[in-house]
Order: C-alpha cells, then sequence, then structure tokens
C-alpha cells in the first residue's frame, strides 16, 4: 500500500537547491530601501530537484483518476480527456501575453471565434462569452445578464425560482446577482409541473433556473410550456447546462426557449478537471441578450479578427483578460475531433450507458423516480442494510471511485451515477459486478462495509476534528 | 440535570429563567439531530433580538442551523468556552454547552414557552411522523 | 471515434436489454418536433493528424512568439523550470475531480496543502485558501470578505488598484447595496493621497482595497495605509497582482494588513493568453469561518495516521445554498498544484533570487534611462519590477509601433484601459530578461529619438 510522504518542509535541508537558474547580470544595486525588501522566507522548502520529482510522484500514486479508471460522479460528468488535446494546449505558438497585440494574436482570436461558433451551432443561441471561469461563475454571470435586461427594461424584479433537485450553486450565485431564491418542489415524476410553476409567478419572478437534463438525469419534459409561462410572465428562462452531454446533438436549447444557459467545458467537452479545477462556463444568450454580454467580445471584422472593450449595455467585465483560454483550446480540439459524424453519438452512448446501468442495477437498489433516464440515473438506499455511504467507502477498497452521494437533496442516501459515453461496456460490467459483490456484502456482513475503506493510503479520515480544530498548514514544530 | 425547571421552544431551544434574565441553549434532541458539533457561532454582546430572529448559528460538519432568539431581549453574556470546546454543545447541552444569556425585554413572551412535559409530548408527536 | 468505445455489437446487446427497438426510443421525453436538428452546419471529424495539422495552421496566425517581450501589466513571463511542467502534466495530477473522497486523493490534497502553507508563508497571515479563480476575482471575493466580516456596506478602493481588477470589483457588486468610493493617487508620487483617504475613511467603512505594487508598479505604503484604516475598524486588504514582489518585499502582516489577495501566475503558469491563472487568498486568523471557497485541513484517520480533507466546508454552496460565503464550486486546483510544484521546485533561495532578479533588471534599466530627453520614467522611487514611462516624442502608440518593427514589446500603453491616456507605457522585467535583452531595449529607445 502506498503511504504518504513527509510533508515537502520536512523533507527541507539547508543549502539544497532544486532550481537552475543563472546568476543575474546586472548590478546588484535595488532601488527599494531595504526596510521594505524581506529578508528571508522563513521555513521555504530547500529540496533537491531529484527529491522533488520522487515527492510528487509518490503524491500522486495515492490519486485515483480519470486516467486509473471509471469515475461515475453523477452530474460531474467524468469523460475522457484525451492527451492529443493536452498536447495542443502546451503548444508554444498558443502561448501569448493577454495584452499583445491584436495583430500578433489572430490565431488564437479565431480559436476562440470558432469556438463560440461550434456552440451556438450545438444549442441554437445566438452568442456566447467564453470569458466565465467554471460553472458557478457562468450561472453568476448569467444571472447578472438577466438583472441588467430587465433594469433596462425598468422592471429589474427580485425573485428567482430555484427546482428543490437544483446544485447549491444556483441559489448562490442568483444570490450574489442580488435575487431572492424561492424553491419550486418537484413532482412526483421528479420534474417541474407547469402549474406548480405558475402558482409561484408573479410580477417580482426574474427567472427560473432550471438544470435540463435536471440533476436526477431526467429531461424536463414540460421545458417548452415552462418557458411559455415564464415569457409570458415577462421572466425569462435560465437553463444551466451542467448536464449537456445528455443533449448534444439531439435538440438545442434555444430551440425549446432557453434565454440564457452556461456551458461547462470542463464537463461536456472533455477538458481535464485538474483535481477541481480550473474549469470553464461560457455563457449563451438568446438574441435579445447579446448587447449585455460581459467585456472583451471577440469579433470578426473582414478577414481580421479584433476585440470590442466597450459595449455601453454590457454587464462588464467579470474575469481577468480572455477568460480559461488553454481549457478552451482543449475544447475545440475535442470538438473539432468529433465532428458532426460523432456529436450525436456522444449522447446516445451516453444515455445508452446510463440506461443500461439503471436496468442492471434496479433489482439491486431502490429507484424513486420511474421516468426516463438520461445521462444518469439516481438511487436511494431505501431498504438496504447500510448506508450509502459505506457502499461509496467499498467501493474504494475495489478500485473504483465512487459515484456521487447524497445528492440531489430530495432523494435518501441517494447514489447518483453517470457513466458517460467513454466508458466501454466491458467497463460497466465490471462496475456492476463490483456493485453486486459490495450489495452482497452488505446483506451478509454490514459491519465489515462500516469499516471500509481498508485498502487505501488512509482510512476514513476524522472531518469532525479537521472542522473542530482546524489545521490549515505546516507550521515547524507544531503538525503531527 | 433538573429540566422540570427549563422552558423550552419547538425550535428545540431551552430557557433557564432567572429573574427577568434566561440562559439559552438547544435541546439534547437538537444536539443529536444535528451531529458533531464543530462551531458556534455566537451573537455581540448587547445586540437586541426580537423573538425569532437567527441569534446563533451552530455547524456540524455536513449542516449548519440557525438559532433562533426564543424571546426578544439584550445579549449579557456569551458562553466563551464554546470557542475552543464546541463538543461542549453536544456533551452537556443542558450545562457547560449552553449558548448565552439574554434579559429579556418582553416578559409576557414567556408564556407562549412549553414546560418540560409539553416539550416531551411535542417531542413525541415528532417521532411518531 | 476513438473516444467512444462502444461497439456496435455492444450497442445492440444495450438495446436488447434495456428493451428498446431504436437509439431515438431513449429520447422520447424530449419534444419531438425539436429533436434531432441538422447538422450539417457543423463541421466534419478531424483524424488526429488534421487535427494536428488544423492547429498548427491556427498557431501560425500567431506571430508573437518572435518578439522580445516587456509586457506586464498582471501577467508576466517568469521561467518554469522543467520538472514543474513534467510532473503537473501527470495523468494522477491532471484528471482527477474534486477531492470529495479524501482516503484515495491524498495525493492532491497533501500538495494543497503545502501550496497554502506557502502561501501563508509568503504573506504571514494565517489562513490561505485552496484557490479562486483568479487574480481580479478574487479582488471581488476579498471585498464580499471584508463586507461580510465587518457587517459594513461601503468600500474604498484606491485608483491605483489595476483596473481590471476594479471593473471585475463594480461587475460583481452591481447588484448589493455596496457602495464603492475611489481613493485617488497622489499625482506626483503615483501612490494613494493620504490626505484623499482620511477624508475618505469613516466608521461605516469595510475595507480599504489598494494594490501593491501598484498598478503604475509603485510599492505602497502598507504599513500606514493599515494603521491609518485601523483607527476606523477599517480593513486594509492589499492586492497583488504580480505575486513574485511577495518574495522580495516584506511580508504584508509585518505591516498589519488584514487580507492579501491577487494573482499567482507567475508561480509557475504559462502566459496562456490570459487563463488559466490562480487566484489566491490569505487572511489573518479571524477570517477563517468566513472565507471563500475550498480549504484543504490536516486530520486523523481511523488508526490516527495523518491525512487531509477538504474542511470547513459548511461556508460552502452545496451545504449553505444562497446563504454561503461565495459561490464558487470548481477552483483552480491544478493551477495551485502548479504553483506548489513550482515553489517547492524554486525553493527558499531560488524564489529569492528569481524575485530580487527582476527588481534589478527594472532597477538597471532605469538607471540607463535616467537622462533621456524624449522619455523620462515617470517615479524613480519604490518600484519593484514595473516602470512607468512617459512618451515626450510622439504617443505611446507611436512609441510602441517603432520598437515592435525591431521586433521588441516594450509594455503595454496606458491607453488600452484608458484611451485618454496617450503618453503612457508600462514595461515589466522579470528575470528571464538578460542584460542584453535590456541593452537592446535602451538602444533601440535611443534610435527613437
Amino acid at each position: 500500500m502506498n503511504k504518504l510522504p513527509p510533508l515537502i518542509f520536512e523533507k527541507s535541508r539547508d543549502g539544497k537547491i532544486g532550481h537552475g537558474l543563472g546568476a543575474s547580470q546586472v548590478p546588484a544595486e535595488p532601488a527599494l530601501d531595504a526596510d521594505l525588501r524581506r529578508t528571508e522566507i522563513a521555513d521555504f522548502p530547500q529540496v533537491s530537484e531529484v527529491e522533488i520529482v520522487r515527492h510528487y510522484m509518490a503524491l500522486a500514486r495515492l490519486n485515483y483518476s480519470l486516467d486509473a479508471g471509471i469515475y461515475p460522479l453523477g452530474s460531474c460528468t467524468m469523460k475522457y480527456n484525451p492527451k492529443i488535446n493536452e498536447k495542443l494546449a502546451a503548444a508554444e505558438e498558443f502561448q501569448a501575453h493577454p495584452y499583445a497585440p491584436h495583430d500578433l494574436v489572430q490565431g488564437n482570436l479565431e480559436l476562440m471565434a470558432r469556438l463560440e461558433q461550434w456552440l451556438v451551432a450545438l444549442t441554437g443561441l445566438a452568442g456566447f462569452t467564453l470569458a466565465p471561469a467554471a460553472g458557478a461563475h457562468g450561472e453568476f454571470t448569467g444571472m447578472l445578464i438577466i438583472r441588467k435586461f430587465l433594469q433596462e427594461q425598468g422592471d429589474a424584479r427580485r425573485v428567482v425560482l430555484i427546482p428543490d433537485s437544483a446544485h447549491g450553486t444556483n441559489p448562490s450565485s442568483a444570490h450574489f446577482a442580488g435575487y431572492e431564491i424561492r424553491e419550486v418542489p418537484s413532482n412526483a415524476d421528479g420534474i417541474i409541473d407547469v402549474n406548480v410553476l405558475q402558482s409561484f409567478l408573479d410580477g417580482q419572478v426574474a427567472a427560473l433556473m432550471m438544470t435540463n437534463p435536471n440533476t436526477l438525469g431526467i429531461f424536463e419534459k414540460n421545458i417548452t410550456a415552462i418557458a411559455s409561462a415564464l415569457h409570458a410572465n415577462g421572466s425569462l428562462l435560465y437553463m444551466d447546462g451542467a448536464n449537456l452531454n445528455a443533449l448534444l446533438g439531439i435538440v438545442r436549447p434555444g430551440d425549446l426557449g432557453v434565454d440564457v444557459m452556461h456551458i461547462n467545458l470542463h464537463k461536456t467537452f472533455s477538458t481535464p478537471h485538474g483535481g477541481g479545477g480550473p474549469g470553464s462556463g461560457p455563457v449563451g444568450v438568446a438574441s435579445h441578450l447579446l448587447p449585455f454580454l460581459p467585456v472583451p467580445r471577440v469579433v470578426k471584422s473582414g478577414d481580421k479578427y479584433r476585440v470590442i472593450y466597450d459595449n455601453p449595455q454590457s454587464i462588464g467585465r467579470i474575469k481577468n483578460f480572455y477568460g480559461q483560454f488553454l481549457v478552451l483550446i482543449r475544447a475545440l480540439a475535442y470538438l473539432s475531433s468529433l465532428g458532426r459524424e460523432n456529436i450525436r453519438r456522444v449522447a446516445e452512448d451516453a444515455v445508452l450507458n446510463a440506461n443500461y446501468l439503471r436496468k442492471r442495477l434496479q433489482p439491486l437498489l431502490d429507484l424513486p423516480y420511474a421516468a426516463d433516464t438520461l445521462h444518469e440515473v439516481v438511487f436511494s438506499d431505501k431498504n438496504l442494510p447500510v448506508k450509502t455511504l459505506d457502499i461509496a467507502k467499498r467501493l474504494l477498497d475495489y478500485g473504483v471511485h465512487p459515484f456521487t452521494i447524497y445528492f440531489p437533496l430530495i432523494v435518501h442516501g441517494a447514489m447518483m451515477i453517470e457513466p458517460t459515453e467513454t466508458e466501454s461496456k466491458e467497463t460497466l460490467d465490471e462496475f456492476i459486478a463490483i456493485m453486486e459483490k459490495i450489495l452482497q456484502e452488505a446483506r451478509e456482513h454490514p459491519e465489515q462495509l462500516l469499516q471500509a475503506p481498508q485498502q487505501t493510503p488512509v482510512r476514513r479520515l476524522d472531518e469532525t476534528l479537521a472542522a473542530r480544530k482546524p489545521v490549515l498548514r505546516w507550521r515547524k514544530g507544531e503538525n503531527l | 440535570m433538573a429540566l422540570e425547571n427549563l422552558l423550552f421552544t419547538k425550535e428545540h431551544e431551552w430557557l433557564r429563567m432567572d429573574g427577568d434574565s434566561a440562559d439559552v441553549g438547544i435541546t439534547e434532541y437538537a444536539q443529536h439531530e444535528l451531529g458533531d458539533v464543530v462551531y458556534v457561532e455566537l451573537p455581540a454582546l448587547g445586540r437586541e433580538f426580537k423573538k425569532g430572529d437567527p441569534a446563533a448559528n451552530i455547524e456540524s460538519v455536513k449542516a449548519v442551523s440557525d438559532v433562533f432568539s426564543p424571546l426578544s431581549g439584550t445579549i449579557t453574556a456569551v458562553n466563551a468556552k464554546l470557542s475552543n470546546n464546541p463538543e461542549l454543545v453536544n456533551q452537556e447541552p443542558y450545562g457547560d454547552g449552553f449558548l448565552f444569556k439574554m434579559k429579556l425585554s418582553h416578559m409576557d413572551e414567556i408564556k407562549e414557552l412549553l414546560d418540560q412535559k409539553k416539550y416531551e409530548e411535542y417531542l413525541q408527536g415528532i417521532s411518531g411522523e | 471515434m476513438r473516444y467512444l468505445p462502444l461497439t456496435d455489437t455492444a450497442r445492440e446487446e444495450i438495446k436488447k436489454i434495456i428493451g428498446i427497438e431504436d437509439v431515438q426510443d431513449l429520447f422520447k421525453s424530449i419534444p419531438r418536433d425539436k429533436s434531432f436538428f441538422s447538422l450539417e452546419s457543423i463541421p466534419a471529424a478531424l483524424s488526429e493528424p488534421e487535427l494536428i495539422a488544423d492547429f498548427r495552421s491556427l498557431g501560425r496566425k500567431n506571430s508573437v512568439g518572435e518578439y522580445l517581450s516587456f509586457l506586464g501589466a498582471g501577467a508576466c513571463t517568469h521561467f518554469i523550470p522543467e520538472v514543474v511542467s513534467y510532473l503537473s502534466a501527470k495523468g494522477e495530477f491532471l484528471t482527477p475531480y474534486t477531492p470529495y473522497q479524501p482516503e484515495i486523493s491524498q495525493g492532491s490534497l497533501q500538495a494543497i496543502f503545502e501550496y497554502q502553507t506557502m502561501m501563508s508563508m509568503l504573506t504571514g497571515l494565517a489562513v490561505a485558501n485552496a484557490s479562486l479563480y483568479d487574480g481580479g476575482t478574487a479582488a471581488a471575493e476579498a471585498v464580499l470578505l471584508a463586507v461580510r466580516k465587518s457587517g459594513r456596506q461601503r468600500v474604498l478602493l484606491a485608483e491605483s488598484l489595476h483596473p481590471e481588477y476594479a471593473a471585475i470589483i463594480r461587475a460583481y457588486v452591481q447588484n448589493l447595496p455596496i457602495e464603492l468610493v475611489t481613493v485617488h493617487a497622489d499625482k506626483n508620487d503615483g501612490r494613494i493621497d493620504s490626505g484623499d483617504l482620511q477624508a475618505k475613511l469613516n466608521g461605516e467603512t469595510a475595507a480599504l482595497v489598494f494594490q501593491s505594487p501598484n498598478f503604475l508598479g509603485l510599492v505602497e505604503d502598507s504599513a500606514g495605509l493599515a494603521a491609518a484604516v485601523h483607527q476606523h475598524k477599517t480593513y486594509a486588504v492589499q492586492v497583488v497582482t504580480e505575486a513574485m514582489s511577495l518574495a522580495y518585499l516584506r511580508p504584508a502582516a509585518d505591516f498589519a494588513v488584514d487580507i492579501v489577495v491577487g494573482e499567482a501566475q507567475s508561480f509557475g503558469l504559462t502566459l496562456g493568453f490570459g487563463g488559466p491563472y490562480l487566484g489566491f487568498i490569505t487572511a489573518s486568523e479571524e477570517f477563517l469561518r468566513q472565507m471563500p471557497g475550498r480549504i484543504v485541513g490536516q486530520t486523523k484517520d481511523l488508526d490516527g495516521k495523518r491525512g487531509y480533507v477538504l474542511t470547513l466546508s459548511t461556508r460552502e454552496q452545496h451545504i449553505k445554498r444562497e446563504k454561503a460565503t461565495s459561490n464558487i464550486c470548481s477552483n483552480e486546483a491544478w493551477c495551485a498544484l502548479r504553483a506548489g510544484m513550482y515553489l517547492a521546485t524554486m525553493g527558499k533561495e531560488g524564489l529569492a533570487r528569481a524575485a530580487a532578479d527582476s527588481h534589478l533588471n527594472a532597477a538597471y534599466f532605469v538607471r540607463k534611462t535616467d537622462g533621456l530627453a524624449h522619455v523620462r520614467v515617470v517615479y524613480k522611487k519604490n518600484f519593484y519590477n514595473e516602470v512607468l514611462l512617459e512618451i515626450k516624442k510622439g504617443t505611446a502608440d507611436d512609441f510602441l509601433a517603432a520598437l515592435k518593427k525591431n521586433k521588441v514589446l516594450a509594455g503595454v500603453s496606458l491607453g488600452w484601459f484608458t484611451p485618454t491616456v496617450t503618453d503612457r507605457v508600462l514595461l515589466a522585467f522579470s528575470e528571464t530578461h538578460s542584460r542584453e535583452d535590456i541593452d537592446r531595449l535602451f538602444r533601440l529607445i535611443g534610435e527613437y529619438a
């Protein structure tokens, strides 16, 4: 079993050098007073290059990753990250300073414009900003756009409606855009009922924020009626595109009455999650909202690309520079590789795989919502001798990353499983066999599962201790 | 701990009356529902609350709950031990795990509180659901 | 298609098992009249060799790589040791999700814990988080943090704050009841006008947000500013757009600054045409429970062994929803990991050297340039690695165009941000510039006369 290495600070020894910088070539004549300069960075690591490599390789061995195996986290769309995309994103030709003159970076600007065209074609919306850094940042940007649009209409409004199955970022993003949140309950089928929605609609409702397919993996089939009801009320429809994978090449949200949506390039378009980021969350809008997109905007004029920095109706700037450019490279490379021949097959295979898991696991687990499954399926731990957490932890012993647990909140002990299209049937069969085995163990020796995991570098960690007595950094002589 | 002298709310807070002041904490039932408490955010001394205002905040690892002021009044003391030992809320909810002391401004509100017997009946009603 | 491993046989088997005739049956819940739209407008698939060729031709449309660059203003080239690129590209670091299952994520968690420690050492402040999107959004988060903690709604922004950062703060708070007030810079010295600061401070002021080194490259009087604002129980929030300065200047904690926030691209991240970069935030202990974003903490496992987890998560949106301290979910974890690798590799001596050389190169340039008639170093004192030039012959654009003809990008015109300013250019220096590079710049400036 792999063990945690000592901290880099504990490996440090005075006089060790890890870098290869040359000596300074200019006179050592500082222009700043000595009392403004620091004497040293106390306790900063001093480690040789070979030890750096071994330290991080030891850390790498402690991580599960998509390159190691299936990662069926629901609503996270952990699909394979193509390797050629990494090579292209690291290419020297795309490395440019963000304030480089535009005539020297026409390739980069064209790249952004091409990605925007792709997103427009796949969503049926009129235009996109590529600036937002992640999904939640996109949500916030979308909410600012809605707010600015309504303000300009002379009717700012103050309420955003959010279904009870929504991800926590939705209410938080709307809140920071200045909105009050009202929660709309899902019906027995796990979706929003138009009549229920109607009862929430009044002159204060700015928008409904709806994830579609929702976090239960169910398509909000009333979406066109919902859009009509909202629009009749002077409200807008925001679609959280976290689960767009299920719809690629199948349906364009813009055709369903969606006014604003964000896309997660790190989910749908295969860019690596990097252990929690960077992501990228482009926001698309219908044509009436185009003037409100954040700046800067890349536009083509003649055969040149230029950048617009001021736009009187824009919500302003929400991110430094142009956004997560190196993530955009990967997304464009992914889409270019798929092309029109394969784009629809992404959604089809993702949905086929999810339905296959649903069918095979249904005899073992409670399925709280029976409606058609798209890209993911949610089971509950009802009637099981152990809890969802125990099953998840036991999966670790079998070398498999667990599904999303305890979300959405409306399902008791939720197990939210999204295989994605990049897993083969053979891999899914292995996963199913492991689940069968674990559920058998749960029936026969439930107490064993409470001890899981046993095979991991560390066992269950004391989160209570971490939160009660926070230790957030190493200090000489103080840490464990 | 003599629970028969305490008063209770349906939000699972208790009060120990002392003239026109009261110690306030959360009940055994509430601490059990919350799980391991990791942090308690207490109100500033001198803060005035109306009955039902959020007055404190209790965090467990995976949840966070407001504690509503059970009556109207002014905060006159807070339990300083909780800043380093939030687990007292779990261990001694009716003793060293109390939250704060307040001087009451509307004594007539006391009538709306439950005595121990009524609170226990109320709890039975919840568990029967 | 190589990313789609389901064979036709497997698809048929799955269809049979789940009981459908046609794959389209899976999408019955989607309005049929809207679904299966025409894909004709979408480009055809590229093979892997075609993809490489296509991107190569895009790359050839960029010529910026041929130029010697002195561009800065919030993004700066610093040398990146090869081990950083090698290690950070490992799939074990690049392809995991957020470490919500700590037992199989100790690598990422320990690496972030080390990163947090090093950021805390650099600013001297007790608490560092696991990352924010970038410098500008981190500055906005710091404003929200100060407002939340103080319960006050008035925030002073120094005029010498990077204009993009100020714009992002404005966009972030546009619908919140927060009042933003600009504190002017002293025209002669380029730094905050302390008289104007005193006039605008009051008991309702949550924070002063100032940048140091500021947008014009100058080190502000952090000690004086912090002392002034603390008189009103107002927080001192320092923004840093050139993180390398942290390794050269005295730590903010020495000056009683409360929050240091900014951009850490200089720590091992390539220019990348502006992203992804790395927002950081460090703050004193009192902000611990109000911090935005993820934080890694140390704990023990069931056997009492040391391990790491994401902690204090009740602050975050997945638990607190609209009451969360920030809406951030995905952050810049990989960039923080890479920054940690960079800092550890450079080490105590190397980081100090790179930081010092960046300043010494700027100082060398200023000494050489002093005395020229057609350009003037506006502030000869208090700069770190950026230097503001006044162009006295022609405009800033003329100056930049002339040097560009000679394959030198001699800084950013302030007109990029404020179109009415036509005679100011900001140049950035780093340890990557050789003496010859700076001599060449100087020679070309001479030829511009």
